[in-house]
């Protein structure tokens, strides 16, 4: 199988092997082409974002305004911070000019000067490397003002790397932009949507990083090309990555749609100690776990995985063996979220700390049978309630996990409910006894 | 009150970072990264001067450092030891790593030894997933460790002390 985003090439990071690989053809296509028909090539293409949401690209690029008097700005989503996901990098070590290619084709595409790359605080190495691959590009008249020497057209555009500073939830493209503005990342209010008023309320589209990556194959061999690779109706290759109880972890570029089975078998050489598959989650930790007796026939894409209620999210798969304590994941994964939340809105601020609360309580072996519904309904009352993803995020797993694994979690927790006074005391309000003589 | 100043050099940066961005307050996160390898983490002064370069309150910029994890309000040892225990590395011994370096240094979360060499910090998904466990030391990652290698990585740290 062929690799589009990160090609078996020596030293393709080098600026000189790019270059003798037909590197910067692309722009040279595309920046001599309309960008409406630049975003026209990427819509028939099918290809959709990497970054969690699995939105058609081209579409995003489109709901950009043709004609507005401001400044219009394009933001590469690096933040990766989705636990189990660990791709980006990898093409910021490995093919960081085919980044900064795709770059200049989306931002000539959607009429942006100038680009944020926003890169997690923590990829220390990775922003040098990026930095570095930038500094040449520059050198060499790719980016900034001396595009118009190299390409013979007369656009040009300016690209900067925003360094985050730890925090998960900047991987919202609207958290991201207020990080970007120098703010704290709070997701903003949705409408208005970025194409309208994003960055400094100028018109912005933002993209994952395997997103762009995957732009400039598309303009140098064409749509068509593209989208026979793997699933149609999520075409392409997707950098699966796979972590957990797996013999080789790593960043897998496959054709969307490959069977599960068979990334964990036979990419992944399998289980450690030839152990039974207990739980796996196929996009990152927010996307909702499927049954290791279930993953048979199940294909890794956006619309495959709906099928079997979970989703794509960032292709990060992460493998629990059949000694794996789910509760005990499940409350880490809660911890996560918890720590992440970032407070504007209750349910989601105090819901993560309630399910962490009850989770731990399990695990400690003091949990009652009626904490199992009472994790789904808590869940149930953070999803769609808050102003970002990030609530469905820490729903889903504690929601999904604990219905799929029911008997799992019932054998975990006492018949008897066991509350502590004050508990008691709260929960007798609800009852017919007046207030007033219940004795704190 | 001793005050802060940023360096020469430190100065030059800032310039060059202010030319990136439409007006100073974005430039806020990169100067506090550059403020706090100087000074080491951001003291009440750090925000101070800030506050006069950037023409921006404290008051915003007291709210950048509070949200971000990766800026300290307190010193943290000349190695700040960063344990990652989400998911992907627990599964792979994550835990077992960060009891051993707190075992091994006689310090929680977020402390630091007495000689100020060392500080640990129970970090989230670094994005080492398929590299697990791991731990960062300071701004470099050491990946598919053992409890064994930890031991390692601290004692030569210790030895260039």
């Amino acid at each position: 199988m062929e690799k589009i985003v990160l090609p078996d090439i020596k030293d393709l990071h080098l600026l000189d092997v790019y270059l003798k690989n037909g590197g910067f053809n692309a722009a040279r296509k595309a920046l001599n082409q309309s960008p409406g028909d630049i975003i026209d090539q990427v819509k028939k293409s099918g290809l959709r974002g990497r970054g969690g949401a699995a939105f058609f690209a081209g579409l995003k690029w489109s709901f950009m305004p043709r004609t507005t008097d401001k400044p219009k700005y394009l933001c590469v989503n690096g933040d990766e911070s989705e636990p189990g996901s660990f791709k980006d990098r990898q093409i910021f070590e490995c093919n960081p000019y085919q980044l900064i290619e795709g770059i200049i084709i989306t931002s000539y595409a959607i009429g942006a000067k100038v680009t944020y790359i926003y890169i997690r605080g923590e990829y220390h190495k990775w922003i040098r490397l990026m930095q570095t691959a930038l500094d040449n590009a520059y050198a060499g008249g790719f980016v900034g003002e001396r595009m118009n020497e190299t390409f013979g057209t007369d656009f040009t555009c300016e690209i900067y790397i925003h360094k985050g500073a730890g925090a998960y939830i900047c991987g919202e493209e609207s958290a991201l932009m207020n990080s970007i503005e120098g703010k704290r990342g709070y997701p903003r209010v949705k409408p208005p949507f970025p194409a309208q008023f994003g960055l400094w309320g100028c018109p912005t589209t933002i993209n994952n990083v395997e997103t762009i990556t995957n732009v400039p194959p598309i303009i140098d061999r064409g749509w068509e090309w593209f989208s026979k690779i793997g699933e149609p109706k999520h075409p392409g290759t997707i950098l699966y990555g796979l972590s957990g109880h797996i013999n080789k972890p790593g960043v897998y570029e496959l054709p969307s749609g490959t069977l599960l089975t068979d990334l964990i078998y036979n990419y992944g050489a399998g289980v450690p100690g030839n152990k039974k598959v207990l739980c796996v989650i196929p996009g990152g930790s927010s996307m909702p776990p499927i049954r290791g007796d279930q993953i048979d026939g199940v294909k890794m894409d956006a619309e495959s995985l709906k099928l079997v209620g979970s989703s794509i999210g960032t292709g990060g798969v992460i493998v629990m063996d059949e000694d794996t304590d789910l509760v005990k994941v499940l409350a880490r994964i809660a911890k996560f979220y918890y720590h992440e939340s970032c407070g504007q809105c209750t349910p989601c601020r105090e819901g993560t700390g309630w399910m962490l609360k009850i989770l731990n309580r399990i695990l400690k072996g003091e949990g009652s049978k009626s904490d199992i519904d009472l994790l789904i309904s808590i869940a149930g009352n953070i999803e769609g309630n808050t102003i970002c993803a990030l609530g469905e995020a820490a729903a889903w797993p504690v929601k999904h996990m604990v219905q799929r694994f029911r008997e799992y979690f019932e054998a975990r927790v006492k018949d008897e409910v066991v509350l502590p006074v004050a508990n008691k005391v709260h929960s007798m309000r609800h009852t017919t006894i007046p207030v007033e003589d219940i004795k704190h | 009150m001793t005050s802060f100043k940023f360096s020469e050099e430190n100065i030059r940066k800032i310039d060059e970072i202010l030319k990136k961005y439409p007006s100073k307050k974005p430039a806020v996160m990169p100067v506090l990264y550059i403020a706090q390898e100087q000074n080491g983490y951001i003291s009440d002064e750090v925000i101070r001067e800030i506050t006069r370069i950037l023409e921006i309150t404290p008051e915003e910029i007291l709210g950048v450092i509070t949200f971000y994890t990766m800026y300290h309000q307190k010193p943290v040892g000349k190695y700040h030891i960063q344990v990652c225990t989400n998911v992907s590395c627990m599964l792979r011994g994550g835990y077992e790593l960060y009891d051993r370096v707190k075992e091994k240094l006689g310090i929680d979360h977020m402390q630091v030894t007495d000689d100020k060499i060392f500080s640990v910090e129970e970090v989230e998904c670094m994005g080492s997933c398929g590299t697990a466990p791991m731990i960062a030391v300071n701004e470099d990652y050491y990946e598919n460790l053992t409890k064994a290698k930890v031991d390692e990585i601290l004692d030569s740290l210790k030895n260039k002390n």
